[in-house]
C-alpha cells in the first residue's frame, strides 16, 4: 500500500516536471534566455587553462593627448573559483615593479593585495573599492577582473545585428552593491558568444562608459581574445584603449606563481 | 681539439638572462623655517641621492640576483653624505619554497604611523624623519609557502648601526653622536648572531603576522663620553628578544590595524602596540576621488621613555587620493602626545608624476615641543618644508 502511494507521487511528480519543462521551453521568460546566453558564453571560455600577456594601456583626455602605460599579465583559470590574476607594472616608471594581485571569487568580493618595492612591503587592499579607475584610466577595477555569473543579473533584450555580426543583447545587473554600474549591456555574437560592446550606466542610470572589443584572434583553436579594447568615457570625453602585444597559453603557471609571498621576487 | 668538444658540452652552462638596469635619483632642497638651536646649522640644505638597480636571472627563471644602491650626496652634513648597498641577494625559488642569501630588505607589519614589528633592516634615520628608510642588512632566508601560511627563517651575521646627523645636520641632540665608538652587550659586537622567523597568513578578509626576533637592538640606548674633550654620546646596542603580532582586517568600509610586540632587553620586560582604522569615502561627491581617514594610537610600556617618542600617543591623518593620470596624492596627519598636551606634530606629504621620468613631491614637518622630557624636544626648532624633484630610468 506504502510503497504503491510512493511511486504514484513519484510518477506525479515526474509528469508535473516534465510538463513544466515543456511549457518553459515555449515561453521561456527574458531573464531565462539572458541566463542561458551568459552561461553559453562563459561554458565557451571554460578550459584555457592559464596565460601571460604583455600589454599598454594608452590613456586620452578629451583634448586627445595621450599617456601610456605599460604591464605584464599572468591569469590562471579555477574551476571551482573565480580566476587568479597577477598584474606587473612596467610603466609609469615610478610604480615600476609594482604588483598587484587578484583571487576573483564569484560571489563574495575578491581578495586583493598590491606589493610596493619601495617599501617591500605587500599591502592587502579593499576589493570593495571596484568602482575606483584602474590606474587613472576609464576602467574600473571591476571592469579588470573576470566574468563570472554570479556577479550579475541577467535578461534578454533583442536580437541585433552589431557590426554586421547577428548578436543577441543583453542586460546585466550586477548583483553587488557596491558595483559602481546600475546595468550594463552587452551585445553577444552569435556564432561564438563574444562580447563585442558593453554599455556602462552608472548608478543613476545614464549612459557612462561604452566598451568595444576589436581585432579579436582565436588561441587553442577555441578561445577567442580583443587584442584591442577602447573604453570611452561617455561623460567627460576621456578613453582608455588597452592593446594587447603578446599573448600565450600554456604557459605552465601553478597556484605557487600567485602567492603573496613572492611577489617580490616577480618580474 | 676535437676531443674536448664533448667536454665543454658537460660542462654546466649557465645562461644569464640579460641584465636589466634601472633606479632613480633625486635633488632635495630643504627650507627650515625657524633659526636653528646650534651655531653650526643651517636654514637651508640642499642635498641628492642616486639609486641604481640591476636584475638578471638564469636557470630559466628559478635563480636571480638583485641589486640596488645608493648614495646621497648633502650640503650640509658630511655624516648625510652616504652610501649602502640596500640590497644585493641571490634568490633561488623551489616549488613552494625558497633560498635568499646576501642584502636583503624585508618588511613586516600593517600599522602606518609606526612600524612596530618590523625589525629586520636598521633604520638609516639621517635619510628622513619618518624612518621609514633602511640599510641593507646581511641575511641568509629559508622560506616555505603552504596552505598554511608563509613561513621564514632568517639568520642575521652582521649588525647594522643606525645613522645620526652630524653637528652641521638638523634633527640632533645638543650633543653628537659618536657613531664610530658604539657600545655592544654582546662580545661579539656587530658580529652577534641574529635570528628571526615569521609567518604570515591570510584567512579571508583577515591578514595575520606572527614574529620572533632574537638579536641585537636596533634601537640604541645612549651612553654620555665626557671622557674626551669635547662630549658626545656613545650609542649601546643592547641584546633583546622580541614577539610580535601584527593583524588586518577588512571589516566593510572600515580596515582596521594591530601591531603588539614584547620585549625583553637588559632584564626589562615591556609590551608596546600601535592599533586603529582606516576609513574611506570612495568616490568623495561622485568624483573618481578618494579620502581615507586614518586614526591610530600609539603605546609604548617601556620605564624609561627619554628615547621613546610614542609611549601615548594618537595620530589622526587623511590620505586623499585624486584617482588621475599623474597619480597625485596627499597625506596629511597629526600626532597628538596624550601626556603632554603641548607636544605634538604635523606632517603633509604630496606628490605627482609630471611625466613618464620625472614626478615632484613635497614633504613637510612641524614639530611643536616645550616638554624637555620628550625626545621630540630636540626638534623643536626644526620645522621644515621640502620640495624634491625625482627623476625615474
Amino acid at each position: 500500500m506504502n510503497k504503491y502511494l510512493l511511486s504514484s507521487s513519484t510518477i506525479f511528480t515526474l509528469v508535473f516536471t516534465l510538463l513544466s519543462y515543456s511549457v518553459n521551453s515555449y515561453a521561456q521568460s527574458e531573464q531565462e534566455k539572458g541566463l542561458a546566453i551568459a552561461k553559453e558564453r562563459k561554458l565557451r571560455d571554460q578550459g584555457w587553462g592559464d596565460s601571460t600577456g604583455n600589454m599598454s594601456m594608452i590613456l586620452r583626455n578629451a583634448q586627445g593627448d595621450e599617456v601610456v602605460r605599460k604591464m605584464r599579465l599572468k591569469s590562471l583559470e579555477l574551476v571551482d573559483d573565480g580566476d587568479k590574476g597577477m598584474t606587473i607594472f612596467d610603466q609609469p616608471l615610478d610604480v615600476k615593479g609594482t604588483v598587484f594581485l587578484n583571487f576573483t571569487h564569484a560571489s563574495e568580493p575578491d581578495d586583493q593585495w598590491m606589493y610596493l618595492p619601495k617599501l617591500s612591503k605587500v599591502k592587502r587592499i579593499r576589493s570593495r573599492n571596484k568602482s575606483g579607475p584602474f590606474m587613472g584610466s576609464e576602467f574600473a577595477f571591476e571592469d579588470m577582473s573576470s566574468f563570472e555569473i554570479e556577479k550579475y543579473e541577467f535578461k534578454y533584450l533583442r536580437d541585433e545585428t552589431y557590426e554586421g555580426q547577428a548578436s543577441f543583447v543583453i542586460q546585466q545587473v550586477p548583483t553587488d552593491k557596491n558595483s559602481g554600474y546600475s546595468k550594463q549591456i552587452v551585445w553577444v555574437d552569435k556564432e561564438h558568444y563574444r562580447a563585442l560592446k558593453i554599455e556602462f550606466y552608472d548608478r543613476k542610470g545614464s549612459l557612462l562608459k561604452e566598451l568595444v572589443n576589436l581585432d579579436f584572434a582565436l588561441y587553442l583553436d577555441k578561445y577567442w581574445r580583443p587584442m584591442r579594447v577602447e573604453m570611452f568615457n561617455e561623460q567627460n570625453g576621456k578613453s582608455t584603449e588597452l592593446i594587447t602585444h603578446e599573448l600565450n597559453f600554456d604557459t605552465g603557471l601553478t597556484d605557487n606563481d600567485f602567492n603573496k609571498g613572492t611577489l617580490k621576487n616577480v618580474r | 681539439m676535437k676531443r674536448l668538444l664533448p667536454f665543454i658540452a658537460f660542462l654546466p652552462t649557465v645562461v644569464f638572462a640579460d641584465i636589466e638596469y634601472s633606479g632613480n635619483a633625486a635633488v632635495e632642497q630643504r627650507y627650515f623655517f625657524q633659526d636653528a638651536l646650534y651655531p653650526q646649522q643651517e636654514r637651508a640644505n640642499l642635498s641628492g641621492y642616486f639609486a641604481p638597480q640591476a636584475y638578471t636571472s638564469f636557470n630559466d627563471g628559478s635563480d636571480s640576483i638583485e641589486f640596488k644602491g645608493f648614495y646621497r650626496i648633502d650640503q650640509q652634513d658630511e655624516e648625510r653624505t652616504h652610501g649602502d648597498i640596500r640590497e644585493f641577494k641571490w634568490t633561488h625559488s623551489g616549488d613552494e619554497w625558497e633560498v635568499q642569501a646576501g642584502i636583503g630588505k624585508v618588511f613586516w607589519g600593517q600599522a602606518e604611523s609606526l612600524h612596530l614589528v618590523d625589525i629586520i633592516n636598521q633604520t638609516d634615520a639621517i635619510e628622513a624623519i619618518d624612518g621609514e628608510d633602511k640599510l641593507g642588512q646581511p641575511m641568509a632566508t629559508f622560506s616555505l609557502f603552504k596552505d598554511w601560511g608563509n613561513t621564514t627563517v632568517f639568520v642575521l651575521p652582521y649588525f647594522r648601526e643606525r645613522t645620526f646627523s652630524g653637528e652641521d645636520g638638523r634633527f640632533r641632540a645638543a650633543l653628537p653622536v659618536d657613531t664610530d665608538n658604539p657600545i655592544f652587550e654582546s662580545q661579539d659586537e656587530e658580529k652577534n648572531l641574529d635570528w628571526a622567523l615569521r609567518w604570515q597568513h591570510t584567512l579571508g578578509d583577515w591578514e595575520v603576522g606572527l614574529s620572533y626576533f632574537d638579536g641585537t637592538s636596533r634601537e640604541p640606548d645612549f651612553v654620555l663620553n665626557s671622557e674626551t674633550s669635547e662630549p658626545s654620546l656613545r650609542p649601546f646596542y643592547p641584546q633583546l628578544q622580541q614577539a610580535g603580532i601584527d593583524v588586518l582586517a577588512l571589516l566593510g568600509d572600515w580596515i582596521v590595524k594591530f601591531e603588539g610586540i614584547q620585549r625583553k632587553v637588559l632584564d626589562q620586560d615591556y609590551t608596546a602596540f600601535v592599533g586603529g582604522f582606516e576609513y574611506s569615502f570612495i568616490g568623495l561627491f561622485d568624483s573618481v576621488y578618494d579620502i581615507n581617514w586614518l586614526m591610530e594610537y600609539q603605546y609604548d610600556g617601556r620605564e624609561d621613555i627619554t628615547n621613546v617618542i610614542s609611549q601615548n600617543d594618537l595620530m589622526l591623518g587623511t590620505r586623499l587620493v585624486f584617482n588621475d593620470i599623474d597619480g597625485t596624492e596627499i597625506l596629511a596627519g597629526v600626532v597628538q602626545d596624550l601626556d603632554y598636551s603641548n607636544v605634538r606634530s604635523g606632517f603633509i606629504e604630496a606628490s605627482s608624476r609630471i611625466n613618464d621620468h620625472w614626478k615632484w613631491r613635497v614633504d613637510a614637518w612641524m614639530f611643536s615641543s616645550d616638554e624637555p622630557a620628550e625626545p621630540s624636544f630636540m626638534l623643536r626648532r626644526d620645522d621644515y618644508v621640502q620640495l624634491s624633484l625625482e627623476y625615474y630610468f
